[in-house]
């Protein structure tokens, strides 16, 4: 039999009030294994009846050491194990990656590849909100809005299987383009998803934004200021609904943001329900990208004929004896990267993504760090719940859109 | 190098005698562990760099001095510009002065450095570990930190390896 130790409250003594030392509050486990915590999320609550007194986090359950093991793999290896971390952006976790690897090397990518690329992640922008309002809708006890919303989320997983094959751990996005280029049915496909999805998007809406029963849920609920999302590192939808205007792909436009018109959706209000509204919207710009990233899609390759970091294509590998050498060397030694540090950041569904990657002068990386959204919009959550009630909790819980293998790595 | 950034790269040569590096674009500013907090303190106050958009670290092991560099990327939403600051430390007892005061969270990424290089923030608030489990040995993000593996049992060996092991007991 497995002993259970007990856990006395000297460890936490300096977190919670005196109120818990003398009894008077309750300490009481949430979690992690608890249906609204997204995954394996602790978190330690005093409270005072059914009010909260206080919160502490407790992370590292669904610890991987994804950094350690990226360590060890060559940088074309490496890159599978970004599909795990934020398993609801796999598409955007390989964009961030591959531009960090491009920017370490100074690899160029053909503009084809640039575009597929970005309908790719806008639409795993999509599918990542849509998998949010889900789990939001559930949370608050709807549940009709959790069927509708995975049965749309389907169909980019259809889309994304079509380009790749997987529906989830695409690694479609490979360092100096992408792995191969989308079927001809993509563009069916996609423009079917864009001609449907507006109108789904109304009802979700329809269901939901003037309900009263959600609206008393979530208006005033988990307030927010910007001088505090900004002391603590919360970016993306988040910050956006406390005021603040920062969006990577309009501030420092890349793979050719610039080029797309679209808005930023920004509230002042900063509770739960102006996280939901700036969400809901965002869905519809994302769309806007798509359909325009789709309508100039320009023909040509989509990968880099740099041979030294890309793979020739399999055509050429029986008639050319460049390309098996090339071929060979790439998937058994990998390519060196000089001996530098590069930061790369992109706007993922949650916020500001980015990776510090360092190179050694060897085919592995020294140093794989993920500055992962979640991680920090989490650690807010102590100061944002303080006085709401366990219920509102769950509601606030379900603002911040936590995914916890992007919190743990 | 940017005009905005090379006037702040000199303010801060001028006031900590830091060295700075240039790769891609990007700028890394050398700081001495005493001078961090007044560094990010001068860029927070005077230069609105609001966040700190990632706090860690690497391992040059096995040189030993300096063995880590702490890094501090800083984002300005103002100005819409980056700064990377680095903290060389040596290996023997590596110690960083908190940035809690700065920023709020520091505190989260700090014990992420406790936890995972054994970077000691002093004067932390609440110096735990964060990931991995308490009575962890050693640090995994460490380069002389094995990437380890599960010995399997045999009949052979399996009350040994059993004494060794540490979870996943029944």
């Amino acid at each position: 039999m497995a002993q259970i130790e007990e856990v006395s409250i000297d460890q936490f003594k300096h977190l919670v009030s005196e109120r818990a030392l003398t009894g008077e509050t309750m300490l009481l486990n949430m979690g992690p294994q608890h249906p609204s915590t997204h995954g394996v999320l602790r978190v330690l609550l005093e409270l005072d009846g059914e009010t909260v007194v206080n919160a502490i986090p407790d992370i590292g359950y669904l610890h991987t050491g994804i950094e350690k093991n990226m360590e060890a793999k060559t940088y074309l290896k490496a890159e599978v194990m970004s599909d795990r971390l934020d398993y609801m952006n796999t598409t955007g976790n390989n964009l961030v990656y591959c531009m960090a690897v491009e920017k370490l090397v100074d690899l160029d990518v053909p503009e084809r590849a640039i575009s597929i690329r970005v309908i790719l992640t806008e639409l795993q922008r999509i599918a990542s909100h849509l998998v949010w309002l889900a789990a939001f809708g559930l949370d608050l006890a709807a549940m009709s809005v959790f069927l509708y919303c995975f049965r749309e989320r389907e169909m980019i997983m259809d889309i994304l299987e079509l380009c790749s094959g997987q529906r989830m751990m695409t690694t479609y996005i490979r360092p100096g383009g992408l792995w191969r280029d989308v079927p001809v049915e993509f563009e069916t496909a996609v423009r079917d998803f864009i001609k449907m999805f507006p109108k789904r998007i109304d009802e979700y809406e329809a269901l939901m934004t003037k309900n009263p029963l959600f609206l008393d849920r979530l208006l005033g609920i988990g307030i927010l200021d910007a001088a505090t999302a900004l002391q603590n590192g919360v970016t993306g939808p988040m910050l956006r609904a406390s005021g603040v205007n920062w969006d990577l792909r309009k501030a420092r436009p890349y793979i050719g943001y610039d080029q797309y018109d679209f808005n930023v959706p920004v509230r002042t209000e900063g509770d739960t329900y102006a996280r939901y509204i700036v969400r809901v919207e965002e869905m519809r710009e994302s769309l806007k990208i798509v359909e325009q990233a789709l309508n100039r899609l320009p023909l040509g390759p989509v990968r880099s004929d740099n041979r030294k970091f890309v793979p020739p294509p399999r055509s050429e590998i029986g008639v050319s004896m460049e390309a098996l050498i090339h071929h060979f060397k790439l998937w058994t030694e990998g390519f060196p990267a000089p001996n530098a540090s590069v930061y790369c950041a992109v706007e993922s569904p949650r916020g500001e993504l980015g990776v510090l990657l360092e190179g050694d002068g060897s085919a592995k990386p020294r140093r794989v760090h993920w500055r992962t959204p979640s991680f920090d919009n989490l650690s807010v959550l102590p100061k944002i719940v303080k006085g709401h009630l366990v219920a509102d909790l769950v509601a606030i819980l379900a603002s911040v859109d936590i995914v916890l293998g992007d919190i743990d790595r | 190098m940017d005009k905005k950034l090379e006037t702040i790269v000199q303010a801060l040569q001028e006031n900590f005698s830091t060295t700075f590096e240039e790769f891609r674009g990007e700028v890394h500013v050398f700081v001495k562990a005493e001078n961090i907090v007044d560094a990010l303190i001068l860029l927070r106050d005077k230069y609105d760099f609001e966040l700190l958009s990632a706090l860690t670290a690497t391992d040059y092991w096995p040189q030993q001095s300096p063995r880590f560099h702490v890094i501090y990327q800083l984002t300005s939403l103002v100005k819409n510009l980056s700064v990377q600051l680095r903290v060389p430390l040596n290996g023997d007892q590596p110690k960083i002065p908190t940035a809690t005061r700065v920023y709020e969270i520091a505190n989260w990424r700090e014990r992420e450095l406790l936890d995972m290089f054994g970077i000691e923030p002093e004067g932390h608030p609440d110096p735990r570990r964060i990931l991995m489990p308490d009575g962890t040995e050693g640090h995994p993000l460490r380069r002389d930190f094995p990437l380890g593996y599960e010995e399997p049992q045999f009949t052979f060996n399996l009350e040994e390896i059993d004494l060794q092991k540490p979870y996943a007991k029944e």
